[in-house]
């Protein structure tokens, strides 16, 4: 029987690996979809990720709002916020050197951080328990979460809808115009401010799916709780070639899995679990400089 | 009647003064050429015009005729550019601008943009209004690319066409935009004599067939001679000369500056 518990234990840790590896890609999409547009990176993505936490947890303990009122309510939040911070930190500076904007952005990721702290106080909240969530069920052996298992499919579902709106809808062809020719597609008529906006609202809606789950699992909300995640899923993004939406999803996984399975392995390297997504980062990038599916970068001449 | 007029512009970068004082005044429903030595700032005047860059000083007007056949005059200086092609001013570039990674059909899809109106959420969500102003977007590109010769390529990536098909679809793409003004910037570039004289053809059918004025720079002499109804010669920014044909050939200082300097300019 050795080998069936490790084979029930190994399918249990591929089901926690995927769904930390789906909330991975979904704030990596928000990363890579930036990137893209705009080739900054947004070091404020993980605090809004953070932020959509706390608007989900006054929602629902401070101000006793249904769950799904709050869950609506937050993703519209975090996407106005999104797109608020763009149009107050980036686009003033949409003409400067990509290095204003970068520590621009840094700055916003250090405001809300400690705007956070400041307002809602350093401690950790305790998020909301969602029973129905978590109270494990038993399948073949397997003990499993409800949410572990939600998780991918919210993911998937979202990321079909947000590759449909990129390939098939006008603001998605205007984004991908957008990030080949930026200059361009201003001659073209595409009113780009609106196309960053959107953007934005995307990515930070993403963000806030991402955070509502990512508190099912790990109930627990602090201003600090963005840093960790929005660092892997920047490693993510890159891992599967910034700038492409599919490579981001691919780089979530891949770091969710590793993470997981690494842990399920070598129980005693546990302490090192954060420590994987740089070493899968540094072993990728010495062989594919670009990501895994990234471009080429042909210098322009 | 004017369609685009531009009053004393000049466009200076620190201390090169790249267009200096230029009056151009291009009548509806000719076609202008503006000519010039490399670096004389035709790009520049292009640019300006388009709303790339702000003129340090000067106007430029711009009258375009609304829906109800009205012309009014508004000073387009400094305006956004996609305000700018909103009003009805679109354009090529001299090195090819396409966006590469798109396919032929959407690279024009993407130029019919300001004159589809409904909104993102409607077109998620597929409703009638959205499909149907996507489905008349779809017809007028198809439309456009028929009559570039670029139809059976719709489907490929605008990347892996030919240079003289890139070039077509350019003028594609700029005319989903429902230009009045058409501006080429040196459409026969790096084009063989035969593929220059098709060109010719075509620009000329263009310009009845969809009511268009066309502004273009061009090198090709004889394109130029042939077809334009106006030409301004640029030289170091200034304007040097303007007039028809037959009086820019016969210009001491054009010839000078431009035709006398280099013979193998005519071929």
């Amino acid at each position: 029987m050795v080998v069936g518990m490790t084979l029930s234990t190994f399918l249990q840790q591929l089901i926690n690996g995927l769904s930390l590896g789906s909330l991975y890609a979904l704030i990596a999409i928000g990363y890579t979809m930036v990137y893209g547009i705009l080739k900054l990176i947004n070091f404020a993505h993980g605090d809004i990720f953070m932020m959509a936490a706390y608007f989900a947890y006054f929602g629902i303990s401070v101000f006793f709002l249904p769950w799904y009122v709050t869950f609506i309510i937050t993703i519209l939040l975090t996407m106005l916020l999104g797109a608020g911070i763009e149009r107050m930190a980036y686009r003033p500076l949409r003409e400067a050197p990509k290095t204003s904007l970068l520590i621009s952005a840094i700055g916003v990721s250090f405001l809300l951080e400690n705007l956070a702290t400041y307002l809602f106080s350093g401690k950790p909240q305790a998020f909301p328990e969602f029973p129905v969530m978590t109270t494990p069920i038993f399948v073949g052996g397997l003990s499993i979460q409800p949410v572990s298992i939600v998780i991918p499919i919210v993911a998937f579902f979202l990321m079909t809808v947000l590759l449909f709106i990129i390939n098939k809808t006008k603001v998605g062809m205007a984004m991908r115009a957008v990030s080949v020719d930026y200059d361009t597609a201003k001659l073209m008529g595409i009113k780009i401010d609106n196309v960053i906006s959107s953007t934005f609202a995307i990515g930070s809606g993403l963000a806030a799916v991402g955070a509502l789950l990512w508190c099912m699992k790990y109930p627990s909300v602090l201003p600090l709780m963005g840093v960790v995640p929005g660092l892997k899923c920047f490693i993510a993004a890159v891992i599967g070639g910034i700038g492409n939406v599919k490579g981001a999803v691919l780089g979530g996984l891949i770091l969710g899995f590793s993470e997981v399975l690494m842990v399920a392995f070598f129980p005693s390297l546990t302490g090192y679990r954060d420590a994987v997504a740089f070493i899968i980062l540094i072993i990728i990038l010495l062989f594919l400089p670009n990501g895994i599916l990234g471009k080429k970068q042909v210098e322009k001449v | 009647m004017s369609l685009l007029k531009t009053e004393n512009v000049i466009m200076q970068f620190g201390g090169v003064i790249a267009v200096n004082d230029l009056n151009i005044d291009i009548k509806k429903g000719e076609l202008a050429a503006l000519i010039g030595p490399n670096g004389a700032g035709k790009t520049t005047a292009f640019n300006v015009i388009t709303g790339v860059y702000t003129p340090t000083s000067g106007k430029v007007l711009f009258s375009p005729t609304d829906n109800g056949g009205v012309a009014s005059e508004i000073d387009i200086s400094g305006k956004r550019p996609d305000k700018i092609t909103g009003l009805g001013i679109a354009r090529t570039f001299q090195n090819i601008r396409l966006f590469s990674d798109l396919s032929v059909l959407e690279n024009v899809l993407i130029a019919t943009h300001l004159n589809i109106n409904y909104s993102f959420l409607s077109a998620i969500l597929r409703m009638p209004k959205a499909r149907n102003g996507e489905r008349e977007a779809k017809e007028k590109c198809e439309f456009l690319l028929e009559r570039m010769g670029l139809i059976d390529l719709k489907d490929e990536k605008a990347s892996s066409l030919p240079y003289g098909q890139q070039r077509h679809l350019e003028i594609a793409r700029a005319l989903a935009t429902n230009p009045q003004l058409l501006l080429l910037d040196e459409p026969a570039a790096g084009m063989n004599p035969q593929e220059t004289d098709e060109l010719t053809d075509l620009i000329f059918k263009l310009k009845t067939d969809f009511d268009l004025t066309i502004f273009m720079i061009e090198h090709h002499m004889d394109l130029v001679m042939e077809i334009s109804d106006h030409i301004y010669v640029l030289d170091f920014g200034c304007t040097i000369a303007k007039g028809n044909p037959n009086e820019i050939q016969n210009d001491p200082k054009v010839i000078e500056a431009y035709l006398g300097v280099d013979e193998d300019v005519e071929d």
